[in-house]
């Protein structure tokens, strides 16, 4: 399942470069993608997990880049 | 924007505060200061304008980013705190601060004119209710709910028109602003603007699977889909930085170890090294400059769905093209009308279309629809004149015209009939479309002959194709064999496939795709009805004249909004151009990062270099990008 997030106070293209490989490996992600031009995450997961990916991957963003997050 | 304010008076502040102290300098004030003293001076200034990197690098070690560009440049500056040279260090926070800001306001100027490009997203839908009309957010509208748009309002949802007739301008989703009329029936597709009349629309669709949704969706999601080009410089940036800042390592502590001394010179190049190996410049330079590919062709009406499609239209070599539809309009036209000679009824074209338009007139097959289409043009129908119609399936009409016996079809009809066709006689006898015999009074009068009509500009794009480095153009079509020579002569096409069941089509495109070299790349391009498999299956499907075809948006990579073939050639230009200018930024941020490691390495150049080559490259970059958005329209 595809769903589309947006993202505050992303500010760099590197960190959003890191951020995707980070959430790439949390058990469940599919697939990640974060456009740092328009601010966006898509992520493809298993829905039944998502509540548990979308928290670590918040964790992840945090990590990169402490004042950039996912809005939920 | 608070943020970016909070930087603006840092940096005011400390700009002052650091002439001040220039200036002091140059007095030579502070020649017998003891250097503590001085350092603390200057670290007011240095603590004003880098508080918040010294504390995002602090946060960002403490979750283990260890080449983290705050980390970076606080290393860097600290050791030019180190090794005295304390002006260095305030300046180089500050010249990275006013590039932070000047990119960040860059990137969102850029964000904000591609919004402005899709400014297509209806606010709100009129709803009435007793009378009253009331503003409502689209998303909550249902389907079947009448909808009222107001001149000048956009239209919100797609529908179809229940009350009043007005023009619509489709410029938001197709770039060309020619008006079109709808009326009572029509149906209306959200995103354009309706331009004079009040009208009715009952919706059909709910928002989120309305026009304007799908396509915003999809611009927004363009960026997702990577290219090549941005992939290879993550993984490239990845690398530069560790080794850069091992660069900058072994640049403080092995020359001076051989060469011997002169640390505080080398240690000054690693603070340089340092500042140098910050990846921003490279990876911001790559998908800005697609977001303003994407950007330039959503302008034009060409929705391309990601950087990776337009790495890849850069390289096309082969165009493969549906026929009805794409390179004709896919309605059918009289194309002919040929007189049997001494038939002594008819003297004129236009008579023999007076009988076939009135023997047809109760007819709604698409070549009775187009010999009435090409009778309306001179005159009406007097349906009066006819009686008995009888439909003959795969044959023809037979009718009577004014008291006698008309037959309006093709070959079998009339041989069953038992009309002598003198067909020998017939000159000019074109085999582009379908013939329709007609006989009157048990004559044979002539023929009409019907065929899809090859679009206008079609020749002309083709020639546009080639010239823009397209070498092979093919068609595939389902007609017959006749009917695809005559279109592809017409267009000088180079090869042609006809007779093709959809399944056929796929085997094809499969054949041209071995055809290709390795880095030559093929699109197909069709009006998306049928053609989803071979859509998907080319390296880029272009679909065409698609907006409200949920089929095609879906199917295919590139869709051009309206049915404009010389937008692929565009697209193909605007791709190539997108290539240009990422290659351009890559090649110049990496150039200008070499050549100051170069320099930093012999002396030449000290930290303020390394600044330009981080922050300096990166606004450049992203000026060159802009050229795509803000370049001629």
């Amino acid at each position: 399942m595809k769903k589309k997030f947006k993202m505050e106070n992303l500010d760099c293209a590197n960190c959003a470069a890191k951020m995707e490989e980070g959430i790439k490996k949390i058990d469940g992600v599919e697939d990640v993608s974060i456009s740092f031009m328009t601010q966006k995450m898509i992520i493809e997961a298993d829905e039944s997990k998502l509540e548990n990916i979308m928290k670590e991957a918040s964790k992840v963003v945090a990590k990169v880049d402490s004042e950039c997050r996912i809005i939920l | 924007m608070k943020k970016n304010k909070k930087t603006l008076y840092g940096i005011c502040i400390t700009t002052c505060l650091f002439l001040t102290l220039l200036i002091c300098n140059s007095f030579n004030i502070f020649v017998n200061v003891p250097s503590i003293l001085l350092a603390l001076i200057y670290i007011i200034p240095y603590g004003i304008i880098g508080y918040d990197i010294i504390l995002k690098a602090i946060r960002n070690i403490k979750n283990g980013q260890v080449f983290d560009e705050n980390f970076l440049m606080v290393i860097a500056t600290i050791g030019a705190f180190g090794v005295k040279e304390y002006t260095e260090a305030v300046a180089v926070m500050l010249f990275y601060q006013v590039g932070e800001l000047f990119q960040s306001y860059a990137v969102g100027k850029s964000r904000e004119s591609i919004k402005d490009l899709m400014a297509i997203c209806p606010e709100y839908a009129n709803i009435e209710k007793d009378g009253v009309i009331e503003e409502v957010d689209p998303d909550d509208v249902e389907i079947g709910s009448i909808i009222v748009i107001k001149p000048g309002e956009k239209v919100p949802l797609d529908g179809i028109v229940i009350e009043g007739e007005t023009m619509v301008n489709t410029a938001a989703l197709t770039g060309e602003s020619v008006p079109r009329r709808v009326k009572v029936g029509d149906e209306i597709i959200s995103g354009c603007v309706n331009e004079q009349g009040m009208i009715k629309v009952k919706t059909t669709k709910e928002f989120d699977d309305s026009t304007v949704a799908k396509i915003l969706e999809l611009v927004e999601n363009a960026s997702s889909k990577k290219a090549r080009t941005e992939n290879f410089i993550t993984r490239f940036a990845k690398y530069y930085t560790p080794v850069v800042t091992i660069g900058a390592i072994l640049c403080a502590i092995i020359p001076p170890l051989l060469l011997g001394g002169r640390w505080k010179e080398w240690i000054e190049t690693a603070c340089t090294f340092l500042v140098i190996s910050c990846p921003c410049a490279l990876v911001i330079s790559v998908p800005m400059g697609f977001f303003g590919g994407i950007g330039a062709a959503s302008r034009k009406g060409i929705l391309v769905k990601g950087s990776n499609y337009l790495e890849i239209a850069a390289d096309l070599k082969t165009v493969v093209f549906d026929k009805t539809g794409t390179l004709t309009t896919g309605e059918f036209k009289v194309t002919q009308i040929n007189i049997a000679q001494d038939n002594g009824i008819v003297k004129s074209e236009e008579d023999l279309l007076e009988i076939a338009a009135i023997g047809e007139s109760y007819s709604n097959h698409p070549i009775a629809s187009a010999i009435k289409d090409a009778f309306y043009t001179i005159d009406d129908i007097e349906v009066s004149r006819v009686a008995n119609v009888v439909e003959i399936a795969g044959h023809g009409v037979s009718a009577e015209i004014d008291g006698k016996k008309a037959y309006i079809g093709n070959v079998k009809l009339m041989n069953n009939e038992n009309i002598n066709l003198k067909l020998d006689n017939e000159m000019n006898l074109n085999n582009s479309g379908t013939v329709v015999y007609i006989a009157y009074d048990n004559q044979y009068l002539g023929q009409i002959i019907i065929s899809d009509v090859i679009k206008a500009n079609a020749s002309d794009s083709i020639n546009k194709m080639r010239k823009a480095g397209i070498n092979k153009t093919v068609m595939l079509t389902g007609d017959n064999n006749q009917v695809a020579e005559y279109v592809a002569t017409q267009l000088s096409i180079d090869e042609v496939h006809s007779n093709l069941l959809p399944g056929d089509k796929v085997s094809k495109l499969e054949e041209l795709l071995k055809q290709q070299k390795s880095k030559e790349k093929l699109a197909f391009v069709g009006d998306g009805i049928n053609d989803a498999p071979v859509l998907t299956r080319a390296d880029v499907g272009i679909a065409m004249g698609s907006f409200g075809s949920d089929a095609a948006i879906e199917a295919a990579d590139i869709v051009i909004m309206d049915d404009d073939i010389t937008k692929i050639s565009e697209a193909i230009k605007i791709a190539r151009k997108t290539i240009t200018i990422v290659k351009q930024n890559i090649v110049f941020a990496l150039g200008v990062k070499f050549l100051i490691l170069i320099l930093a390495t012999v002396h030449i150049v000290g930290m303020w270099g390394g600044v330009f080559a981080d922050v300096g490259v990166a606004v450049i970059a992203i000026l060159n990008s802009m050229r795509m958005i803000y370049g001629k329209k």
